[in-house]
């Protein structure tokens, strides 16, 4: 046997990657779909790990990446996917661009796709940003990097393949969320990709930062205010940012309290399965939402998961910009 | 110039006033109503319509239209709203004070009075402003304003901004034999706008806008109403917590109306995901999700909401159905949600939603005829019962409507110069065929043969 | 509806496997410094298939790998895109002869692509390659050094290489098609 293959699905059917255009969350994904894009992503991981990083897949393909909210890791992520795989990468950022100049976000989409862009990746502060380009942009696709508080697809993507990575097949497994739910995006996703896989997502927090009791959650999700009832025997703890302007609008006491309350530390990853993951999505403030000890523990998958980010993105501008779109196939 | 006299023939006659449902014909003549029910000695130049099977009533009376007229003409004008308004049954549009310059001086509603004498017969009626430039600080000359012709005070599209002003406005208004209008929104608690603070809000990761808010300024408001013992009255309301609180001061006694627009009375928040309303929790999102068009203030609220807005149109707690037509141009809208302008364009649908409320058994027709009708004539006050009634010798203000007639709702094809609707697309049932306003007429549905072209 | 003939037991199969595996020692005067690499996915068994026998023979182990070509195709944007699968080196390249294996010979096109991949990975000392069924239609000019069975094909016609692995059970078939289909 060839050794060192992951493990792969052998039933993948041959249109597994699906016939999509944009990729704006993974709320429409099948898990067929998911599953075709992380062992995707599994081969991606390959190339970078070669001394000649780049194939040529996405030739004369034009990708734009439309930053319109900070965000380097995200942009170089896809940047470095984009180029890997030979696509033409050009990246426009807020600050200078004719989107700060007051130009509509609509007339800036219009016209990169009247350039003839085949892929506009957009990060808004804005939640549903991406939804709108997406009904107005006929022949360009859109790719979410993250909007507003709503979602952020390829964060969840990379989050998933980093999981199980670790931990095999995910059904089953609970992976806890604590801290800042309403206001992330990345938790949002996730709980989408987590509930194809199968998965039990507990989300801990103070209730200002939880989703409010009339939100409509997956019947996967539920919540658990104490933190230490929540990671007991848990398979993943994954830590949200704090953002310390919550404090300021009322939102939360003091990071004292927040820290003793919803803080990990050793002692509650000690209350966790043994080999449990840690995640956090990046980047942290360390003796707040995660003591300072475990940020560079082993446990802790915070660099694994930005080398999986550049491998997710590549499968998805693969799984956008490859295959007939007119379906005529035998 | 005497106009031509008009014979309605064999419609079902809804007067609202006289609480009378028959069928029978309508003579207008010189601008009046010249015989309702049996009607003798027709002149022999009246133009006759034959009506059966169609509903004739008094004309309706909007309390809340934004015009946009001065200053944001390329949303609507005065001339486009008049138009707006007659294919949608109304004789009367009582138009918002949030214009540029504000509706703050008499000189500002002269304006507005005389451009409508132009635009056409749909009488226009502006609200003034409570506060000058409606920012909040100092009151408008108020006496100035009602004898410029104002019908009331408002700084809608704001509430009044404090608890303070408000019990003054209420005193000053309460002097002119006039009320005051609030838009009821605690900005303490609304972050984001146009989305209810529900399900849907959460899904789309969009901040909403509480329900609380509203009641907050509607327990604040009526407290002030109650000190000062003026009239107050509630637009737009949404919620359920602040009819029951509606409710309970009309217990009272106090003299507090309300009124609720077509949307709140039919659509919900799940209208924001772009489906029409066909969505449920668990649906992936939709492409068309974050529908700009369903972004409203206040907005569309939760199911248990609108039954509770609609069950007190039927009580009569709510006195009026006003469309709080808010016209914006397509730019205003091309934009995310967080950045879209909030409104409807409402006056041309206005009738073929809420007679969706009678086809499900919430109110009767002759009930709904009355909201749109005397219902608001009794906030304007006794002067304007005239202008809500079929009695021979009043004003001939009528609409003439098919509540039968199936139609494909075309932003593409109305008048109003405001195509945001989220009905594009949409069936709806009833449809205006004639409106006549001081018996001249305003619409005329029933000699066009086809919809105008695209 | 296609219909279809077998045009290879699985027995066949395990003579041509050995005649290609008695083949490449005979040519390369041995397997000391050879690689094997199937190209995903039927090539990958039949190449472990070739391995086995030369072990038999020789008592040597050939070190096999498997090779994804997906990413270097050039219909990527003509035909539903392809699930891109792991290539696993077991050694380097680098001064090796690599013999690439595949289930179906016809167009060119793989092998093109599955050279130009492999020259991304190392510079082999040569690059051989063996297939089960060559069907023709060749449109570059590239040959196959090591065939197991040549089939003159028309363009309605579809051959299906099978192992267990993946097909539960071992056989080439020849499937008949109402008109032209993509490889």
């Amino acid at each position: 046997m060839i050794t060192g293959a992951p493990a792969l699905p052998t039933d993948m059917p041959a249109d597994a990657l699906g016939h999509r255009r944009h990729i704006l969350d993974l709320d429409d994904f099948s898990r067929a779909e998911l599953a075709g894009v992380l062992t995707t992503a599994q081969a991606m991981r390959q190339v970078l790990n070669r001394d000649i990083k780049k194939v040529p897949s996405l030739r004369g393909k034009v990708v734009v990446t439309l930053f319109l909210e900070a965000s380097t890791r995200t942009r170089v992520s896809f940047e470095q996917a984009g180029k890997m795989l030979s696509a033409d990468v050009i990246n426009i950022s807020g600050s200078g661009s004719s989107a700060e100049k007051g130009e509509s976000l609509l007339n800036t989409a219009l016209t990169l796709q009247a350039m003839h862009a085949d892929l506009l990746i957009i990060r808004s502060p804005h939640s549903g940003a991406p939804y709108f380009l997406a009904r107005n942009l006929p022949h360009t696709g859109v790719v979410n990097a993250g909007d507003g508080r709503h979602a952020h697809p390829t964060q969840a993507l990379l989050d998933l393949l980093t999981m199980r990575d670790h931990l095999g097949d995910l059904a089953g497994k609970r992976i806890v969320i604590v801290g800042d739910v309403l206001h992330s995006r990345v938790a949002r996703s996730d709980i989408h990709g987590l509930g194809l896989e199968g998965a039990q997502v507990v989300l801990s927090g103070p209730p200002t930062l939880m989703p409010p009791p009339w939100a409509a959650l997956p019947t996967h999700v539920s919540i658990e205010p104490e933190l230490d009832a929540a990671v007991e025997g848990t398979d993943v703890v994954m830590a949200l940012r704090i953002q310390k302007e919550r404090m300021e609008g009322g939102m939360l006491p003091s990071m004292r309290e927040y820290s003793r309350r919803w803080g990990v530390t050793e002692a509650r990853m000690a209350r966790a399965k043994p080999g449990a993951l840690l995640m956090h999505p990046g980047p942290m403030n360390e003796g707040l939402e995660i003591a300072s000890s475990l940020a560079h523990d082993p446990r802790s998958q915070i660099e694994e998961q930005v080398t999986n980010g550049v491998a997710v993105r590549m499968a998805v501008l693969y799984q956008l910009l490859t295959g007939a779109t007119n379906g005529v196939n035998a | 110039m005497s106009e031509q006299p008009i014979l309605i023939r064999g419609a079902r006659l809804i007067d609202p006033v006289a609480g009378t449902d028959s069928t029978g014909d309508l003579l207008l003549a010189d601008g009046r109503i010249a015989a309702a029910g049996k009607v003798d000695g027709v002149p022999a130049d009246a133009r006759v319509i034959e009506a059966k099977g169609l509903v004739a009533a008094p004309g309706f009376i909007d309390l809340h239209t934004h015009l946009r007229e001065p200053g944001f003409e390329d949303k609507e004008s005065i001339a486009t709203g008049a138009a707006a308004g007659a294919r949608g049954g109304f004789t009367t549009l009582c138009s918002m004070p949030n214009t540029n310059p504000a509706t703050d001086t008499g000189a500002v509603a002269a304006f507005i009075r005389a451009q409508a004498a132009t635009a056409g017969p749909v009488r226009v009626l502006p609200f003034g402003a409570v506060t000058r430039g409606r920012a909040g600080k100092e009151l408008t000359d108020m006496e100035e304003l009602a004898r410029a012709g104002v019908v009331g005070f408002t700084d809608d599209g704001a509430p009044v901004a404090t608890p303070g002003l408000m019990r003054s406005a209420l005193a000053y208004a309460a002097q002119l034999g006039l009320f005051v209008s609030d838009h009821c929104e605690d900005y303490a608690l609304t972050r984001g706008l146009g989305i209810h603070d529900g399900w849907v809000a959460d899904r789309l990761g969009l901040a909403g806008y509480p329900s609380a808010a509203e009641a907050n300024i509607v327990a604040r408001d009526i407290a002030a109403a109650e000190e000062t013992g003026a009239h107050l009255h509630i637009a737009h309301i949404s919620t359920a917590a602040a009819v029951a609180l509606v409710r309970a001061a009309q217990e009272r006694g106090l003299r507090v109306t309300a009124e609720a627009t077509p949307h709140h009375l039919t659509l919900t928040e799940e209208w924001v995901l772009g489906t029409h309303g066909h969505s449920a929790p668990g649906d992936a999102l939709e492409p068309g999700a974050y529908d700009t068009r369903a972004k409203v203030s206040p907005p569309l609220r939760s199911h248990a909401d609108r039954a509770a807005v609609a069950q007190a149109l039927a009580d009569g707690v709510i006195a009026a159905v006003a469309t709080d037509h808010a016209p914006h141009t397509y730019g205003d809208k091309a934009v995310p949600f967080d950045e879209a302008s909030v409104g409807i364009s409402v006056l041309e649908t206005a009738l073929g939603s809420v007679l969706g409320l009678v086809s499900a058994g919430a109110l009767t027709l002759p009930a709904l005829v009355h909201r749109l009708t005397a219902g608001p004539a009794s906030v304007l006050g006794p002067a304007y019962e005239a202008y809500a009634t079929l009695a021979a010798g009043t004003p001939a203000d009528i609409v003439l409507f098919n509540p039968s007639e199936e139609w494909t709702v075309d932003p593409a094809a109305f008048a109003s110069k405001g195509r945001n609707t989220p009905l594009d697309g949409d069936a709806l049932t009833g449809r205006v065929l004639l409106t006549i306003a001081g018996g001249r007429i305003a619409h005329d549905g029933l000699t066009q043969t086809t919809p105008r072209s695209r | 509806m296609p219909n279809e003939r077998q045009l290879m037991s699985a027995d066949d199969m395990r003579r041509v496997v050995s005649r290609i595996a008695h083949q490449i020692l005979e040519r390369n005067q041995g397997a000391a410094n050879l690689v094997l690499l199937g190209l995903q996915r039927r090539g990958v068994p039949l190449a472990e298939r070739v391995a086995a026998a030369i072990r038999e023979f020789e008592g040597t182990d050939v070190p096999v790998g498997a090779l994804d070509i997906n990413l270097y195709r050039d219909d990527l944007t003509s035909r539903p895109q392809p699930l891109v699968r792991p290539t696993q080196l077991p050694v380097s390249v680098d001064g090796r002869v690599v013999v690439l294996v595949d289930d179906v010979f016809y167009t060119g096109r793989t092998a093109r692509a599955a050279l130009n991949a492999l020259m991304d990975l190392g510079r082999p000392e040569q690059v051989q390659l063996a297939v089960m069924v060559d069907r023709g239609h060749r449109e570059l000019p590239i040959r196959a050094d090591y065939v197991g069975k040549n089939v003159p094909t028309s363009l309605t016609q579809e051959i299906q290489v099978r192992v267990s692995e993946f097909d539960g059970k071992e056989e080439v078939g020849l499937v008949e098609h109402e008109r032209t289909v993509l490889a």
